[in-house]
């Protein structure tokens, strides 16, 4: 094969030091590592990686303008298909999607697209914020006097639409009557501000309609605040800089809203004016095993434990939140929530053990997470399934009584089942268990909203272009879907973006 | 922003703040709850909403000082704002759905103790509004430490207060006033508990010895308060429910007060541990 080059090694936090900090593990590519990576790709006809790819970002080209040295080239056409590169590139599966079916990797090793997306999101980004940072000075609501909407509520981080700060509002010119005469811009209401609501956002300001995200906790970015933790994603300087790029195409965002409760759809649709709604409002019921235990002191699902150490920060000592990792930690699951628990576990000072009921082959979580928990010192217990918590005379997680298993016959999914091996219980010590087991989505809208119906698995019922049973109200991301990535949140975003509009045209 | 537009000390360490958040009032209803997050490094302090003012855009939390959280949210005087008040949260209580024929057919006693007679408020104000007789038993160790005895006075049948001291009422528990009310013939078809753990797990006992159905609201842990987080966690009836979005007011009868009061503890070495490393943020900002 004419490509000798062997795939450039990304340069990242000693495991032994990184194990003790939150700083984020992988540095990244500098620019001489990016070119000569890129250089690496043989540019196929049919390049089977842009197919794999959930929003079908146009691989090749943009890895060709990283090889040309043209960045801002690269970011376009990445731009033409997501909006947050810098987020992707750490965060996507990439082995079993653009990576996976890389041509290189059949006999050697993929080219690393997931790093140089990750390259070109972070110098955009290091670029525009340089040239955003006076107007966020302000504070933490972006500065200026706060905005009221209609009933008088504080709007906050509210910009106007600007040209000037050099996002990309492409081409759209404000509606106006056949007098010239500039009329309001329609209204559409964004329920969560996760993947799912920033993409379906980001791609309707572009088209110049009026758009407000609507989010329930008191920072926006959804999963990629409460859930991700910095180590695998640094908020202040990744997520911060792909939110404030959002806003500063017009879209507002009214934190601390929960719709259901402190408003309805209806209310949006009825009394302030929004033609058209998105829910993005992902997967954020936790779920837990039903074994006999599970209210004891000291056992947690992973969004507790996530939500406390990223959104509330519980790890810096400056903030209040407390939170609870203990000497001796078990994470039940193999996703990527449970080595994000596990790992946070660790550097949190506890020995962390994860308990997976199937075989390292069968772990669903991203292989890099896995080869870093591993580096770091996470001990995995694999085909061990938790049949019970075991308490202390206080009513304190003492241990985690387990079954080990063995694979059986595949099931319908293909996947070998794991079945239990009968007289095999054991009990591994712990006094902490957290439970890292999935998650569905809130039933508090689909309730809350006459004729939205759902499926069997408590998902919104939605199409392909995210519309659901009701006009108007369009859904995607893991509300749709139950758990799944990021990636497909983006995309199910932008898909209905097109689909409102399309809507709002005819209607 | 949600700025504070009222501030008093209702006892030295009890305080009550209206609130402006202008949605939250409007779409508040008896029984839920709000959350509330002093600045930007404070934790999300769940408090029961204490009175609402759609008019007024405002809502009515009482905050009684118990730890470093709590004391922060007491540092902020008038005309300074919070950094987020979100809600509301929690299912309104029950009684909201019955027809106003079922409401004057119902003698309701309340059960009050110590911070959770501000929240009892709001619920019998709006029996008294629809028709219902409703008696309030307030509880307090001193009478120093009553609270809202006016405000409740106006709006229900029958006050009782209730002093651990007898410094003023009745000299006794709370229990020990519904046993004796029930004793000299008062038939109450509904009891509402609102207090620490351990008082509304004898208000239940007490309930279930006199026959009377009990409703109790829990302030159990919680992180987000939309069923995230999960650490509100409680059996009812045998089950796990989550306190922020199934309750925070259940059946009385089916709750596991024991298991409930041990999960509060959950995090009180961290917070002890934060006490003693505290730094105070009183005047902060001035």
């Amino acid at each position: 094969m004419a490509n000798r080059i062997p795939r450039v090694p990304v340069r990242e936090q000693d495991p032994k030091v990184r194990a003790t900090n939150f700083e984020e593990v992988c540095y990244g590519y500098s620019r001489e590592e990016a070119m000569l990576e890129a250089s690496r790709c043989l540019h196929c006809k049919n390049p089977r990686c842009v197919g794999a790819c959930p929003v079908n970002i146009q691989i090749p080209d943009f890895i060709e303008r990283i090889a040309q040295g043209d960045i801002p080239g690269a970011a376009e056409v990445i731009a033409r298909d997501s909006s947050l590169p810098a987020v992707c590139g750490r965060v996507c599966p990439q082995e079993t999607q653009c990576e996976g079916s890389c041509i290189l990797g059949v006999k050697g090793e993929a080219v690393a697209i997931g790093k140089l997306e990750r390259f070109v999101g972070d110098e955009i980004a290091d670029r525009s914020l340089g040239e955003q940072r006076p107007e966020v000075a302000g504070g933490r609501y972006g500065g200026g006097a706060p905005i009221k909407d209609a009933n008088g509520a504080a709007v906050t981080g509210v910009e106007p639409p600007s040209k000037a700060n050099g996002a990309a509002v492409t081409g759209v010119e404000p509606p106006s009557d056949a007098n010239g005469a500039a009329v309001t811009a329609t209204r559409v209401a964004i329920i969560g501000s996760g993947p799912a609501g920033l993409a379906c956002a980001s791609d309707l300001a572009k088209m110049g309609y009026d758009v407000t995200i609507f989010e329930a906790l008191h920072k926006a970015g959804g999963v990629l605040e409460y859930g991700i933790p910095e180590f695998r994603l640094p908020k202040d300087k990744v997520l911060k800089p792909a939110i404030e790029s959002v806003k500063a195409l017009g879209v507002k965002i009214e934190t601390n809203v929960i719709v259901g409760r402190t408003v309805t759809i209806d209310q949006l649709m009825d009394d302030e004016g929004f033609k058209a709604v998105f829910i993005g409002t992902g997967a954020g019921l936790p779920k837990f095993m039903g074994i006999p235990g599970e209210n004891y002191n000291g056992v947690f699902s992973a969004n507790e434990f996530l939500t406390r150490n990223n959104l509330m920060k519980a790890y810096r000592s400056d903030y209040m939140t407390p939170i609870h990792a203990g000497r001796k930690v078990c994470v039940v699951g193999g996703g990527n929530v449970a080595m994000d628990a596990a790992r946070t576990a660790l550097r949190l000072g506890a020995e962390v053990h994860i308990v997976y009921r199937r075989t390292e082959t069968e772990l669903p979580a991203r292989r890099e997470e896995v080869h870093h928990a591993k580096e770091e010192g996470i001990i995995f217990d694999l085909l061990t399934n938790p049949v019970e918590v075991l308490p202390d005379d206080k009513g304190w997680v003492r241990a985690l009584k387990c079954v080990r298993m063995e694979l059986g016959e595949p099931d319908e999914s293909g996947r070998r089942s794991p079945v239990a091996i009968p007289g095999s219980e054991f009990e591994i010590d712990a006094d902490t268990v957290i439970m890292a087991l999935g998650t569905s989505p809130n039933p508090l809208i689909a309730k809350t909203t006459a004729g939205l119906e759902t499926t069997r698995r408590g998902c919104l019922s939605a199409g392909p272009d995210g519309a659901t049973t009701r006009p108007g109200i369009f859904a995607g991301g893991d509300a749709v879907t139950g758990a799944a990535t990021v990636i497909l949140a983006m995309g199910a975003g932008r898909a209905a973006a097109k689909a409102i509009d399309e809507y709002l045209k005819n209607s | 922003m949600y700025t504070i537009l009222s501030k008093e000390m209702l006892t030295p360490n009890i305080c009550r703040m209206k609130v402006r958040a202008p949605r939250l009032a409007s779409s508040a209803k008896p029984g839920q709850f709000l959350i509330v997050r002093a600045d930007e490094k404070g934790e999300r302090i769940p408090l029961t909403i204490s009175d609402y003012d759609a008019a007024q855009g405002s809502v009515t939390i009482v905050t009684q000082q118990i730890g470093a959280s709590s004391a922060d949210i007491i540092s902020f005087e008038e005309g300074e704002a919070f950094a987020d008040v979100v809600g509301p949260l929690g299912l309104p209580s029950e009684f909201l759905t019955k027809s106003a024929e079922e409401l004057s057919a119902q003698h309701y006693v309340f059960i009050a103790g110590g911070l959770g007679t501000a929240p009892v408020y709001p619920q019998v104000k709006w029996l008294h509004e629809h028709g219902a007789k409703v008696d309030v038993i307030i509880g307090a160790r001193t009478k120093d430490l009553l609270i809202y005895t006016e405000e409740l006075g106006a709006v229900c049948d029958n006050l009782h207060i209730c002093t651990d001291d007898g410094s003023c009422g009745f000299h006794g528990v709370g229990t020990a006033k519904l046993e004796a009310l029930v004793a000299a013939g008062e038939k109450f078809t509904q009891a509402v508990a609102i207090g620490p753990m351990i008082m509304m797990k004898f208000a239940t006992l007490t309930c279930k010895k006199l026959g009377i159905p009990i409703v109790v609201s829990l302030n159990t842990l919680m992180v987000d308060g939309t069923g995230m987080c999960g650490a509100c966690r409680v059996t009812v009836g045998g089950k796990t429910r989550f306190a922020c979005v199934e309750g925070p007011e259940f059946d009385g009868y089916e709750v596991d007060f024991d298991e409930a009061m041990r999960r509060q503890g959950q995090y009180k070495a961290e917070e002890l541990e934060e006490k003693e490393h505290h730094v105070c943020r009183i005047g902060r900002g001035k």
